[in-house]
């Protein structure tokens, strides 16, 4: 623990230094002409949470797994100038918004990467479209992004609602809980979570006793907990992220709710957050992640790596999913021997199969969604866990075929009507 | 059985209940505010940021030297109440012939940079605090189950008001201080050292911020930014309740948390808005706030 505090005074001296829009720039070793760039450099701009409930779970995090990304591409090598750039839009959809077309006329951005809070994402998504360039997003939840806001410039990496919904709240419905109730946080994401659990619920045969939407970053739960006590579920269903669900979860601890009968599902934890409930509190929930350090050889040693450069702290789904998506982008821009055109080189990461130590092998679907494994996972007993972030255990595997939603379903306009 | 617009009493009770809780957070901390602005005239935008301290010495006296919550309770306040002091000597004491602005851009500042130092150490997520073992957990109220940890917060914030209220308002002290915001050249010429009052006084104001942060500790994950989420609604329950008006920003504290908690059952999606609509209204209606003193 000392250990780790030391670290992280010495990155945060660092960091300091930085201005919040920091520029580090990757020199190429040679510049041969193999591929030509818009202006001679790919550049990568990092858009999240730095200030807010989501700076954890994204951040700076995703500025380091976008470096790590650009490093291991060998871009240097390979005659590609990278420059990578990033901004905090503070959870507004405005700031965001003025930060994109910023980036996009003036700045000679490439690709928007990350981009947290499904409110700004769907805003960036449209000026990304507007502006023939790529949108990577990762940090994101909406199902929406590959649906009816779907664009042929945005691949949507890890997660979204949906296969949240598939995983954890199928898992739930078959082992009893056919009752819910929902705690919602009230923007974009948390609706769309809302709408797809909801649907796997009555789908499996359960049924939804009401919901109850918060704002966002809400301290206090008790009255919606007292709301979700009284109306007698056999399930409290938390559609909501970061200090929210953190908050929500140490608040239903403290008012009984669990020794009172009713179950938690929290359809949206990070490891940031279990880091912050601690395991006395967060035992026994169950979660979906698309990524956990400790899996194979690959994810234990990129997450080691990822975790010195980060104070100690262990990757998030999110920041792997930076870090394969840039991979896979960059790959496509050597392919295309261009970054100009964004909606050719989004066609071309659809066309490569995907491929990366972090997700295994999997593809970019015609809607821009990812198809990788989803996983299941327990939070361990206090007891069972060797030190900080040994948290999970696998419950299941979700194979790749089954944890997002059937390509006709989604309503996107990209894909034909067969 | 009656129904209050469609809400079984028994439910609205258990609200009302929780508002008082919230309520209690927002009475101690606008009470510092309203101290610190009634005798010193400073606006304390730092108090958020102090708040969040109070929180932390706990933790580090947890995490470092193995110090529970009952030994936190002592030493956190007096430990921020130190720091507050020392601010005061340092940087507030040379801008009290100053425009109020010139305070409010102080205070904001130190908030801005206190909260962003903790960021950069400790992340935004938070870190987990247990509730003691004495106060685990609640009795079933009939309407409700009460967490003996809330129960115990409101207790203590109630204490802490009524006593604050009483020194200030009704012993020597109390009125040495009341004496010496209105002249402290007369003050002073009785034999009253007011600059040392004033500091005291700050960092009376600033302790009970850090009071009601460990309190929060518990409830609520020892956060960078807990204070920044809270102190805007506070000011605005300072302002309700008439800037400086001792009496009138504990009731208007605990008032606002019953009114945001009545907002939860009724209309959850304005939770957070409902206090900002009160304070437009009763800025229309009584521009010096609900207790305030027309100047």
């Amino acid at each position: 623990m000392q250990h780790e505090i030391k670290e992280a005074k010495e990155m945060s001296g660092k960091l300091m230094l930085r201005a919040v829009a920091a520029v580090l720039v990757c020199w190429a070793g040679s510049a041969s002409a193999q591929v030509q760039m818009s202006d001679d450099v790919i550049k990568i701009g990092v858009l999240n949470d730095r200030s807010g409930l989501y700076a954890d779970l994204s951040g700076q995090g995703s500025v380091i797994a976008a470096q790590m990304a650009v490093e291991d591409f060998g871009a240097a090598a390979k005659g590609m100038k990278v420059e990578i750039i990033s901004a905090d839009h503070q959870n507004k959809p405005d700031v965001g918004s003025n930060v994109a077309r910023q980036w996009l006329d003036v700045d000679k951005v490439d690709i928007i990467v990350d981009v947290p809070n499904s409110g700004v994402a769907l805003a960036v998504n449209d000026i990304v479209r507007e502006k023939n360039k790529v949108f990577l997003n990762s940090g994101a939840g909406t199902s929406d992004l590959t649906g009816k806001a779907c664009s042929p410039n945005t691949v949507h990496w890890t997660y979204d609602t949906w296969a949240l919904a598939n995983g954890t709240g199928k898992a739930v419905v078959k082992t009893g809980g056919d009752t819910w109730f929902f705690i919602v946080a009230d923007y974009a994401f948390g609706q769309a979570l809302e709408r797809d659990t909801s649907a796997v619920v009555l789908a499996n045969g359960g049924k939804v006793l009401g919901s109850v939407r918060h704002p966002l970053n809400t301290p206090d739960f008790s009255s919606y907990l007292l709301q979700a006590q009284s109306s007698g579920s056999k399930i409290i269903g938390l559609a909501n992220a970061g200090s929210d669900v953190t908050n929500a979860i140490k608040q239903a601890a403290e008012f009984g709710i669990v020794q009172g009968g009713q179950n938690l599902a929290g359809l949206l934890v990070f490891i940031t957050d279990v880091h912050a409930i601690g395991l006395q509190a967060a035992q026994g929930l169950i979660l979906t992640e698309a990524f956990y350090w400790d899996m194979n050889d690959g994810t234990r040693t990129w997450s080691k790596r990822f975790a010195e450069r980060n104070g100690g702290k262990y990757p998030t789904m999110i920041h792997a999913g930076v870090y394969a998506g840039l991979l896979h982008y960059l790959k496509a821009v050597q392919a295309v021997k261009s970054d100009s055109d964004g909606a050719k080189v989004v066609a071309e990461m659809k066309q490569l199969p995907t491929q990366d130590a972090l997700f295994g092998n999997g593809e970019v679907r015609a809607d821009g969604r990812t198809i990788h494994d989803m996983f299941l996972f327990e939070v361990k007993k206090p007891a069972d866990s060797k030190g900080p972030y040994d948290y999970y255990n696998l419950r299941a595997t979700i194979p790749a075929a089954e944890a997002f939603r059937p390509l006709d379903q989604g309503n996107c306009p990209l894909v034909k009507k067969g | 059985m009656f129904e209050l617009l469609g809400i079984p009493p028994q439910a609205l009770f258990g609200q009302v209940m929780l508002g008082l809780i919230n309520g209690a957070f927002y009475a101690m901390l606008s009470l510092g505010l309203a101290v610190i602005f009634g005798l010193l005239n400073i606006i304390n935008f730092a108090h958020g940021a102090l708040y969040m301290m109070g929180a932390f010495v706990a933790w580090f006296l947890l995490q470092y030297l193995g110090l529970g919550y009952w030994w936190a309770l002592v030493i956190s306040p007096l430990a921020v109440g130190l720091l507050g002091a020392a601010l005061e000597r340092l940087l507030l004491k040379r801008i009290y012939g100053l425009d109020h602005l010139y305070g409010l851009l102080l205070t904001f500042g130190l908030a801005l940079i206190i909260q962003g130092l903790f960021q950069n150490e400790f992340g935004s997520s938070g870190q987990p605090y247990a509730v003691p073992p004495a106060l685990q957990g609640g009795h079933n109220l009939g309407f409700m189950f009460l967490p003996t940890y809330r129960a115990w917060v409101v207790g203590v914030s109630l204490t802490v008001c009524l006593v604050t209220w009483f020194v200030i308002e009704r012993t020597k002290l109390g009125s040495y201080l009341r004496a010496a915001t209105e002249n402290p050249a007369l003050v002073q010429a009785f034999g009253i050292n007011v600059p040392r009052l004033i500091t005291i006084t700050y960092g009376f104001g600033v302790g009970l911020a850090a009071l009601a942060g460990i309190l929060a500790a518990p409830i609520y994950q020892v956060n960078p930014l807990m204070g920044a989420d809270l102190i805007i609604v506070v000011f605005a329950v300072v302002v309700i309740g008439g800037m400086g008006s001792i009496l009138g920003s504990i009731l208007t504290g605990f008032g606002l948390g019953v009114m945001e908690g009545l907002t939860k059952v009724f209309y959850p999606e304005a939770s957070n808005t409902v206090v900002f609509i009160i304070m437009v209204i009763v800025l229309l209606i009584r521009p010096a706030g609900l207790f305030g003193r027309a100047s």
